[in-house]
C-alpha cells in the first residue's frame, strides 16, 4: 500500500487515490484540458472508501462510510420513530391495564396489530437499538473516511495553484493590467481587511478564511458519538437508579437506591390550587371546565444520613442533612441523587377507631384504634372486655365465590372480622366490620362495634433518581452544538490570485453559501479594480 | 393590560396583511409601476420590509404586555405558542430579508405567518394559570428557542414553495402540479377552518351530546361547529339541534375522536369550497396562476436561501427543541427523555433536517427535490404542532 503513491509534477507525493494534487491543485485524474468544473468535494483527496474496494473490511467500511447509507439509516429511524407514536407506548397506558387487551379494546384491530408487532415497546426493541448502533457506526466510519484525507489536503495546500485548477473553479476570471501596478498589494490589503489569511509567493497570492468551519461536521459527529455512548452507559450497574418512594406524612423511610445510607422524612404533603375567582385566571379556569387547577404539589422533606453502621434490631442513628420542600421542577438534590415530586394520594386511611358498645343499654366498654397498616391481634378494653382481630382485609371485596378477600395491601376499603369478648360472652361474639357495614354472620350479638372516626394522612409519591450518565450526555450535547454552529455559521472561503505576464488570474471557492462569496468578491474586485470573476457554472 | 395586549395582536395581524400585499406589489404591479423594474422592486420591497418590522414590533408589544398581564411568559398553551411561532417566523423572515433582500420570499413567508397566527386564534385565548410542571424558567427558554428554530426552518418552506411555483412545469398536469396544488389546498383549508370556527363561535353555536366512551363511562362532548359527524350512539343533550348527519365509525371510541373528525371534515370541505371558488375565478391551477409573477425570480438564490434557512435554523432548533427540552425534562419529569409523542416528533423533525443537510451534499438533490424536502419539513413541524397536540396527545397537551 505504501509504495502506491502518485507523484505530481510539482514534486508533491500524494497518497494513492488522490484526484487533485494536495499541494498544487493539479487535477491528477481525467483530461487536463477539460473545461468541466472540478469536483471540489473533500478537495479531491484520497478517501479510503473510494480507493480500496476488494476485501470484506473494505466493503463494510465503504458501506458505512457512504452518506447515502447514513441517510437511509436516518430515514429508517425517522419512520420507525413515527410509527411508535400512532398509539401510546406501553409505559403510557394506564398502569393496571393488561397491554395484550388494552390495545385491542382501545384501538381495535389496528391496536391489536400494533401490539402484535411489538410497536407498544418500539423504542426499546432490538431492531430500534440496532438502527441506533448502525447510525453510530456510520457516524464514526463516514467521519474518519473524510476527515483524515481532508485535513491532510488542506494542510498541504500551497500558495501557488496549478493553472488548470484555477480555470476549473466555479468563480474564475482574468483581468488585464498594464505594467507594474499596485494591484497585488492593494488586493492583499483588502483581503486582510476582510479577515483573510493571505500568503504570498513569487507575486502570487493565496487568501483563506474560516478553514475551521470545515471541521464542524466532524466535531458535531464526535459530540453525537459521545452522546450515544452516554446513553449506553445507563445500562451499566451503578450508573443509574430509578426508584419510586411513597412516603406518608410524619413517616421516615429509607431511601431506596442509596444503599441505605440516607433516610427521608416527610413533614407533610401540600396541594395548592388556584383561586377560581382570581381576576387574572378565572376566565381560563371556567373555560377549561376543570373544577380546580393545581398550583403546587409539595412534600416538605427532611433528609437524614445514617451515622455509622446500623446494628440489626436497633433504630439507625440519623443525622439531619437538610430540609427541602420538594416541588415539581425543584427536586431535592444530594450527592448524585435527586428526589422528585411526581404523585400524591390525599387522605389515605391510616387507622380506624371504634368503641365496643352494649346494644340494649348503649353503654360503652372502651375504645380501640386499629392501625390499618399494622393491626394488633388483640385489643384490651375495660376490665374483662377485649377484641380479637380474627381476619383483616385492607382492600375488601367479595370474590367470585362470595367469600371476603382483599384486592391489595393498601387500606382503601378496610374490613375486619372481630371477636368481641365480654364477661357475658367469654367465648366472644363475631362481628364483620367494614366502612358503613356491620354484619353479624354467626347470629345476633348483644354487643356491637361502633365506628367513631378515622385518621387519614396524605401520601407523597416521589421518585429517587441517580443518573451518572448526565455529564457525559452534557459534554456530548455541548460538543455537538459547537460543531454544528462551527460548521453552519461560518464558511470556508479561498481566493487564489496568480500574476501571469500582464494578466491577473483570480479563482475562488467556498464550501457553501455561494451568494455570500459572490457579494464578498464583488466588494473586493470593486475596491481593487479587478474584473469580477465569472460564475462558470452559469455559462453553460 | 390583557385587553391592550390582544389589541396589539390584532393591529400586528393587519400590518402583516398589508406587508404581504406590499410584497406582492413589489413582484407584480405592472399597473402600479411608475419606475423601472429594479427601482420598483427595491422601493416596494423596502416598504414591505418596513411594514413587516412595524408589525413585528406591535406583536412584540402584544407579547410583552401579555407577559406582564399573565405574570409568566406567554408561551404556555396552544394559542400562545402558535402565536409566538408566527412571530418567530416573521422574525426569521426579517433576518433572512436583511441578508438576501429577496421580496419574493416575503410574498410567501408573510402569508404563511398570517395563516399560522390566524390559526392560533381558534384556540382559547384566556390567560391560563401555570400548572406545576410548567412553573420553570425553562418554559420561556425552551419554548422560545424551539419556536425560533421552527420559525427559521419555516422560511426554508417559503423559499421551497417559491422555487416550486416557479419551476414546476404547469403546461400539463403531473405529479408535481398535483402535490403543489395539494400544498395550496392545505393552506387554504387552514384558512377555511379558521373562518368556520370563528364564525360559529361568534354566532354562539353549541350543541352537547352524551355517549358511552371507551371506558364505558357516560361522557358529554360539546360541539362548537355543526355536527356532521357525531359520536357513535350519542344522544342529544342541549344546544343547537343539528345533525349528526353520520355517526363516527365504531372504532373511533376515544373521548373526543368523533369531535376531532368532525372538525377535520369541516376544514376539508371548507377548504374544498374555497379552493374551487379560487379555481373558478382563476380558471387554472393556483400554481399556474402564480407562476408568471415569478418569472424574474433568481431561482438559484431562492434555492440558496432555502438551504441557508435550514443551516441557520437547524442549530437553533436542536438547542431549543432537544437540548433545552432535555434539561427541563430532567428537572420536571425526572428524566431527560421519555419517548413522549412530542419528544419523538421533535426528534423526527431533527432527523429529517439532518437528512436534508446530508442530502444537500449529494448530487442532484439541489433545486426541485430539495424544495420538496423543505415543504415536507414544514409539514412535519406542523404535524408536531397540530396533530401531536390535538390527536395523539401526551404529556405536552397543555391546551
Amino acid at each position: 500500500m505504501s509504495n502506491k503513491t502518485i507523484t505530481c509534477e510539482c514534486g508533491h507525493v500524494n497518497p494513492y487515490g488522490t484526484e487533485i494534487c494536495e499541494a498544487c491543485g493539479k487535477p491528477l485524474q481525467g483530461d487536463l484540458e477539460s473545461k468541466k468544473l472540478l469536483n471540489m468535494r473533500y478537495e479531491g483527496s484520497a478517501r479510503r472508501s473510494q480507493t480500496y474496494k476488494t476485501t470484506i473490511i473494505d466493503k463494510v467500511w465503504n458501506f458505512f462510510s457512504s452518506v447515502k447509507v447514513g441517510i437511509w439509516i436516518i430515514v429508517l429511524l425517522l419512520v420507525s420513530s413515527a410509527i411508535g407514536t400512532i398509539f401510546p407506548q406501553e409505559m403510557y397506558i394506564p398502569p393496571l391495564s393488561e397491554p395484550s387487551e388494552y390495545y385491542r379494546e382501545q384501538y381495535g384491530i389496528p391496536g391489536q396489530l400494533f401490539y402484535d408487532l411489538g410497536f407498544h415497546n418500539l423504542y426499546g426493541s432490538w431492531w430500534y437499538m440496532l438502527l441506533i448502533a448502525a447510525l453510530g457506526l456510520s457516524l464514526i466510519v463516514a467521519s474518519l473516511d473524510r476527515f483524515v484525507p481532508l485535513y491532510r489536503s488542506l494542510k498541504k495546500q500551497r500558495t501557488i495553484r496549478h493553472e488548470s485548477f484555477m480555470k476549473r473553479q466555479k468563480y474564475f476570471g482574468i483581468t488585464k493590467v498594464e505594467g507594474e501596478n499596485p494591484t497585488l498589494s492593494k488586493l492583499k490589503e483588502v483581503l486582510r481587511k476582510k479577515k483573510y489569511h493571505v500568503k504570498e509567493e513569487d507575486g502570487h497570492l493565496f487568501a483563506e478564511k474560516n478553514r475551521f468551519s470545515r471541521w464542524g461536521p466532524y466535531v458535531n459527529h464526535i459530540g453525537l458519538i459521545i452522546f450515544l455512548i452516554g446513553g449506553m452507559l445507563r445500562f451499566f450497574p451503578g450508573m443509574y437508579v430509578d426508584e419510586v418512594l411513597w412516603i406518608k406524612e410524619d413517616e421516615t423511610k429509607k431511601i431506596k437506591g442509596t444503599e441505605e445510607a440516607y433516610y427521608l422524612k416527610s413533614d407533610g404533603f401540600i396541594l395548592e390550587t388556584y383561586d377560581n375567582n382570581d381576576e387574572k385566571f378565572k376566565d381560563a379556569i371556567e373555560q377549561s371546565g376543570q373544577e380546580v387547577v393545581a398550583k403546587n404539589y409539595q412534600t416538605d422533606a427532611v433528609l437524614y444520613k445514617q451515622v455509622g453502621d446500623r446494628i440489626p434490631g436497633t433504630e439507625p442513628e440519623l443525622e439531619k442533612v437538610k430540609e427541602h420542600p420538594i416541588q415539581v421542577n425543584k427536586p431535592l438534590k444530594f450527592d448524585d441523587y435527586a428526589i422528585y415530586q411526581v404523585d400524591y394520594k390525599l387522605n389515605e386511611l391510616q387507622s380506624m377507631t371504634f368503641t365496643m358498645d352494649k346494644k340494649d343499654s348503649g353503654e360503652s366498654f372502651g375504645e380501640l384504634t386499629i392501625d390499618l397498616y399494622n393491626p394488633k391481634d388483640e385489643y384490651k378494653l375495660d376490665e374483662g372486655y377485649r377484641v380479637e382481630v380474627m381476619d383483616y382485609f385492607p382492600d375488601f371485596e367479595f370474590n367470585d365465590k362470595g367469600e371476603p378477600t382483599t384486592k391489595s395491601k393498601i387500606p382503601n376499603n378496610p374490613a375486619f372480622i372481630l371477636r368481641m369478648i365480654s364477661p357475658d360472652h367469654p367465648d366472644g361474639e363475631v362481628a364483620f366490620v367494614a366502612i358503613r357495614k356491620n354484619l353479624e354472620p354467626l347470629g345476633e350479638n348483644d354487643y356491637k362495634m361502633s365506628f367513631q372516626n378515622v385518621d387519614t394522612k396524605n401520601v407523597s409519591g416521589l421518585v429517587v433518581r441517580k443518573d451518572n450518565t448526565l455529564w457525559i450526555l452534557g459534554i456530548g450535547g455541548a460538543i455537538f452544538m459547537i460543531g454544528v454552529i462551527q460548521g453552519m455559521y461560518w464558511n470556508h472561503r479561498r481566493i487564489w490570485i496568480r500574476r501571469k505576464e500582464d494578466e491577473v488570474w483570480l479563482a475562488s471557492h467556498t464550501n457553501k453559501n455561494w451568494y455570500g462569496l459572490k457579494r464578498e468578491l464583488e466588494t473586493i474586485t470593486e475596491k481593487t479594480g479587478i474584473d469580477m470573476p465569472q460564475d462558470q457554472s452559469e455559462q453553460k | 393590560m390583557a385587553q391592550l395586549s390582544s389589541n396589539l395582536l390584532y393591529i400586528s395581524f393587519f400590518i402583516y396583511f398589508a406587508a404581504s400585499l406590499v410584497f406582492a406589489i413589489s413582484l407584480l404591479g405592472k399597473k402600479w409601476r411608475k419606475s423601472d423594474e429594479v427601482t420598483h422592486a427595491k422601493k416596494w420591497g423596502r416598504g414591505g420590509f418596513i411594514l413587516s418590522s412595524i408589525g413585528f414590533l406591535f406583536q412584540l408589544g402584544y407579547f410583552i404586555t401579555r407577559w406582564i398581564a399573565a405574570g409568566h411568559a406567554p408561551v404556555s398553551n396552544l394559542f400562545e405558542f402558535t402565536t409566538f411561532f408566527g412571530m418567530a417566523m416573521v422574525f426569521a423572515f426579517l433576518m433572512i430579508y436583511a441578508i438576501y433582500k429577496s421580496n419574493v420570499i416575503g410574498v410567501f413567508a408573510m402569508p404563511v405567518a398570517l395563516i399560522v397566527i390566524a390559526y392560533a386564534s381558534v384556540f382559547p385565548s384566556e390567560i391560563q394559570p401555570l400548572i406545576p410542571a410548567l412553573q420553570s424558567n425553562w418554559l420561556k427558554i425552551h419554548v422560545t428557542t424551539a419556536a425560533l428554530g421552527e420559525g427559521i426552518l419555516a422560511i426554508s418552506f417559503a423559499a421551497g414553495l417559491v422555487y416550486l411555483v416557479k419551476k414546476v412545469n404547469q403546461e400539463k398536469a403531473s405529479k408535481s402540479t398535483f402535490w403543489l396544488e395539494a400544498v395550496m389546498y392545505t393552506l387554504i383549508s387552514t384558512i377555511a377552518f379558521v373562518i368556520i370556527a370563528l364564525s360559529f363561535e361568534a354566532a354562539g353555536y353549541s350543541s352537547t351530546y352524551e355517549f358511552v366512551d371507551v371506558n364505558e363511562q357516560q361522557t358529554t362532548v360539546e360541539y362548537t361547529i355543526p355536527t356532521l359527524i357525531g359520536p357513535k350512539d350519542a344522544s342529544f343533550v342541549s344546544g343547537n339541534e343539528f345533525g349528526p348527519l353520520v355517526e363516527a365509525p365504531s372504532w373511533m371510541k376515544g373521548e373526543k375522536a368523533a369531535h376531532k373528525l368532525n372538525t377535520l371534515v369541516w376544514s376539508m370541505l371548507g377548504g374544498l369550497a374555497l379552493y374551487w371558488i379560487i379555481r373558478l375565478i382563476l380558471r387554472k391551477r393556483i400554481g399556474a396562476a402564480l407562476q408568471p409573477a415569478l418569472k424574474n425570480v433568481n431561482e438559484e438564490l431562492v434555492d440558496e436561501i432555502q438551504y441557508r434557512a435550514v443551516a441557520i435554523g437547524f442549530p437553533v432548533f436542536t438547542l431549543g427543541a432537544l437540548i433545552f427540552a432535555m434539561i427541563w425534562a430532567q428537572a420536571a419529569w425526572t428524566r431527560f427523555w421519555g419517548w413522549d409523542p412530542k419528544e419523538v416528533w421533535a426528534l423526527i423533525t431533527w432527523l429529517f433536517y439532518a437528512a436534508y443537510l446530508h442530502l444537500r451534499l449529494s448530487r442532484g438533490w439541489q433545486g426541485e427535490k430539495s424544495a420538496w424536502l423543505a415543504v415536507v419539513g414544514f409539514i412535519i413541524i406542523m404535524l408536531n404542532l397540530v396533530v401531536v397536540n390535538l390527536v395523539i396527545s401526551g404529556l405536552h397537551s397543555y391546551a
